[in-house]
């Protein structure tokens, strides 16, 4: 090895999303020396596609609302199978994190008494979400980036160098985690630009790297969301649950097909919008399951007042938890009901003011006329279910938002457990900064209390290498590209929004073809910024993970949020008590097992009503009265 | 509806390149970032380009469309006619990694350089109140993607890489405006803005606000306004006495 680029840090943190950079502030403000490392540029995470807002019990736009009126929202819209700690402690500490946000600058819209807005959104039973219009993931990647400067400003008055103690490495891509024994001893990989390897020595290593979408064909996600972190984890010993559950958000563009799958917001119709067929009819009255039928309304009349009157009304059923919202599109496309392109009409155009629609949405007004054409003042979206979100990842300590890896800590959409079988809108921002603050304290912890540091292996160091300029070395073999488009087409077609058992074997039998063509594939060209070689290493992950989902799906025999099954149409109480743990073996091969979960705390059952807990607990569950 | 388009892309890296000819399928509702990306799946796998969201939302593709700065994503092929050459180029104003792939490391530079938002001292977090309007300011240039197509059009620095070390382009002047427009921030930002960030260098012919794929008013709404209150305070006679008392060795 004649060109390797070596540092050495207490904090690695891998992602430079909202969760990557709350945890790196942590780590480096508990006096850690940090890098953050991302695949794209600073600033670009996935995080500012995040438009509706972020969650929060502040209580400024109801003052009825509370964390245990949080807590009970976030497990509802999860169907019982969230770990209920991770959302006492997300509900509990998310206004906290976002009043810290304006100390770092951010400028969150305002109640007329100067507060912070707060705006209505899918399964929140008060108007709860912090906003910017409907850019608020922007809004927080930007206010995050200001204060890592901030931070750099600060080490430059004391020591004269901006990255004495917190640096950024962006367009970055980490191939390979090293580890001493049990324990994490640093990362290894690649610049994007020049190619050349790097290696960052490190005893704990926070992975906040997003999601999994690009295993799917639609899908609202970039091209950095190749589960990299979920198969990082995995390949260091670590274990992933809940991969069967991904959210397919219910709006996404339909038209035209280069933008399919790219997000229209929640906020839509958490300000008024409401899905119509090509019937014109709002067809969400017919798609309230019994478990919501108390707080959702049956007919239109009552479902207008509740924008103006909350207290005295039922919700709209547009406002359903998004896995119910995408799957009533999904069964009204399929009965013929759809429109021309294949999706449902979203329409806000009959239902606000235009200057309010360009006040209140101004991105989705712009990209709907810059991309299709459309004028949402006017007339009405054509949007379809795209994949969004993957509720599964690495399974976490809630406190400290370690993995079951001494070292490796996770969070953000790439920690699993939080958001159950399916995540509300609004819960993703503040699940970053609440997890992402905690694995960053924890990572500080960690190192804190190490006899002795971790070294790296120089042999493990040769080997990844190796195994990142593989794809270099054949001739003859397939473009990374075409086994891309497949290996989405297949996931799409058999691992989607509904799914069979003898579809998702049949999923599981291409997966072991594509690890056959990834292992034969070709790349062109040479290392430096080479995206047919990127896309080449990220295929692995995406493959997976990507097992990882269809083996945990086949295995799970009920329906549950982002789970759906044909053949197991119903929710199971059983079920509830299982998670299922996706874990590598010696071979490489994922393996699925199921664990019992923790029964939830007393306290926290008594926030429920007891008819309510017979819908998702089983009878020895139920408190005793 | 696909014909076969026509495009022309720059090829090369820091020691040189060429524009290359192509011949590439384009299909119905397609925007030039769909293009390039065929070009790489098809012809040119190794061919450099920057993109995240492809929705205009995070600013990464950004390149000189027949010579108009603009993000790839966001420029339809329809806008084109079908016999038309499309010619894809690099920004200018920063040097080529390679391909469309330009180091835009002077915009982070110049970042770090102005002073972060310095909190009220007497407030603690959830203490904060501001009024809609007052917030509206700020929150507009806020909505800055970074994409630095301003900072590639502007002529102060887009052939004179001299300018550079003294001027922070249009998107840091904006900073600087939307912290001196917080309703809450605590530090001077009048002076910097001159002397630092070289507002001086700004002549307002408003390329920058051409540019901006979120149709913000760079030069009417942070820069002209922060013209002035630099020139305020520099001939204000009161500010002028003020500032000749206090500097007065005691």
């Amino acid at each position: 090895m004649t060109e390797l680029e070596r540092h050495s840090y207490d904090v690695v943190v891998i992602g430079a999303g909202g969760a990557g950079l709350r945890a790196a502030i942590e780590a480096r403000e508990q006096g850690k020396k940090t890098a953050i490392i991302c695949k794209s540029l600073f600033g670009k995470a996935h995080t500012v596609m995040a438009e509706g807002g972020c969650a929060a019990a502040m209580g400024n736009a109801n003052s009825n609302d509370n964390w245990q009126v949080h807590y009970r929202d976030t497990m509802r819209g999860g169907k019982f199978l969230n770990n209920w700690r991770m959302a006492e402690l997300h509900a509990q500490e998310a206004p906290d994190r976002v009043w810290e946000l304006e100390t770092y600058g951010a400028l969150f819209d305002r109640t007329p008494d100067g507060r912070i807005s707060q705006r209505n959104f899918g399964g929140h039973t008060y108007p709860r979400l912090a906003h910017v219009g409907d850019r608020t993931g922007l809004e927080l990647i930007r206010t995050l980036q200001q204060k890592i400067v901030s931070l750099q400003q600060e080490d430059f008055e004391a020591t004269g160098d901006y990255e004495a103690n917190l640096k950024v490495y962006a367009e970055c891509t980490i191939t390979e985690l090293m580890k001493d024994g049990d324990a994490i001893s640093g990362a290894f990989g690649y610049w994007r630009e020049s190619g050349r390897f790097i290696l960052f020595d490190a005893p704990a290593v926070v992975l906040a790297t997003g999601g999994v979408g690009k295993s799917f064909k639609v899908t609202s996600n970039s091209w950095e969301y190749t589960g990299d972190g979920h198969a990082l984890a995995m390949r260091a010993g670590a274990t992933l649950i809940n991969m069967e559950f991904i959210q397919f958000h219910p709006t996404g563009m339909v038209w035209p097909p280069s933008v399919k799958g790219i997000l229209v917001t929640e906020s839509v119709r958490g300000d008024g919008g409401v899905l119509k067929n090509s019937e014109g009819k709002r067809f969400m009255f017919d798609y309230v399951p019994d478990v919501f039928r108390a707080q959702y309304a049956d007919n239109e009349e009552e479902a207008d007042r509740w924008y103006k009157d909350a207290d005295n009304n039922r919700r709209p059923p547009e406002l359903l938890p998004r896995d119910e919202v995408a799957r009533a599109i999904n069964s009204e496309v399929k009965a013929g009901r759809g429109t021309p392109h294949g999706g449902v009409f979203l329409d806000v155009s009959s239902r606000l003011p235009a200057e309010e629609i360009t006040r209140r949405l101004p991105s989705m007004h712009h990209q709907f006329k810059e991309l299709a054409d459309v004028d949402i003042t006017k007339e009405p979206m054509e949007v379809g279910p795209t994949c969004h979100y993957v509720m599964g990842g690495v399974e976490v300590d809630p406190d400290t938002a370690s993995s079951t890896v001494p070292g490796l800590f996770a969070a953000g959409e790439v920690a699993g457990g939080m958001h159950g079988s399916n995540r509300l809108g609004g819960n993703s921002l503040s699940d970053l900064l609440v997890f992402g603050r905690r694995a960053g304290m924890g990572a500080a912890t960690y190192v804190d209390q190490l006899q002795e540091r971790p070294k790296v292996d120089e042999a493990d160091v040769d080997a990844a290498a190796t195994e990142a300029l593989a794809p270099f070395e054949l001739e003859g073999g397939e473009n990374p590209y075409s086994i891309h488009q497949d290996l989405q087409q297949s996931m799409n077609d058999l691992v989607g929004i509904i799914r069979k058992e003898e579809e998702m074997e049949r999923a599981l039998g291409r997966l072991a073809e594509f690890r056959g063509r990834i292992a034969k594939m070709t790349v062109e060209g040479h290392r430096q910024f080479n995206p047919g070689w990127h896309l080449a290493l990220d295929l692995r992950n995406m493959l997976t993970v990507s097992e990882c989902v269809a083996g945990a799906a086949l295995l799970r025999q009920e329906s549950r949020g982002g789970h759906t099954r044909d053949d197991f149409p119903e929710m199971s109480p059983e079920w509830r008590k299982k998670l299922l743990v996706c874990k590598l073996d010696a071979e490489g091969h994922v393996n699925v097992t199921e664990k019992q979960q923790i029964p939830m705390r007393e306290d926290l059952l008594e926030l429920f009503e007891i008819d309510e807990l017979k819908k998702y607990l089983t009878d020895e569950e139920l408190p005793t009265a | 509806m696909s014909y076969q388009g026509k495009f022309r892309v720059w090829r090369g890296d820091s020691e040189g390149g060429e524009l290359k000819d192509y011949e590439v399928e384009v299909n119905e509702g397609e925007v030039v970032l769909d293009v390039i990306h065929r070009l790489q799946a098809t012809q040119t796998p190794d061919m450099a380009v920057r993109w995240n969201c492809k929705a205009g939302k995070c600013g990464s593709c950004s390149a000189e469309i027949n010579g108009m700065p603009k993000l790839m994503c966001m420029c339809r092929m329809n806008t084109f006619a079908e016999d038309e050459v499309v010619t894809v180029t690099p920004m200018r104003t920063f040097p080529v990694i390679r391909d469309l792939v330009t180091d835009v490391s002077f915009n982070y530079q110049k970042a770090r350089e102005v002073p972060a938002f310095k909190p009220p001292a007497d407030l603690k977090p959830g203490e904060y109140r501001m009024q809609q309007v007052d917030v509206e300011r700020s929150q507009e240039f806020r909505k800055c993607i970074e994409c630095f197509l301003c900072q590639d059009t502007c002529h102060v620095i887009r052939d004179h890489e001299e300018n550079k070390e003294s001027f922070s382009g249009p998107r840091f002047l904006m900073r600087v405006a939307e912290l001196d427009m917080h309703p809450l921030d605590a530090a001077d930002r009048q002076h910097a803005a001159q002397d630092q960030h070289g507002l001086g260098f700004c002549n307002i012919t408003k390329c920058c606000t051409e540019v901006c794929p979120e149709h913000i008013k760079i030069t009417d709404n942070a820069l002209i306004p922060m013209k002035e209150r630099v020139a305020d305070r520099k001939y204000d006679p009161i500010v002028w006495l003020g500032n000749k008392i206090r500097r007065r060795p005691a």
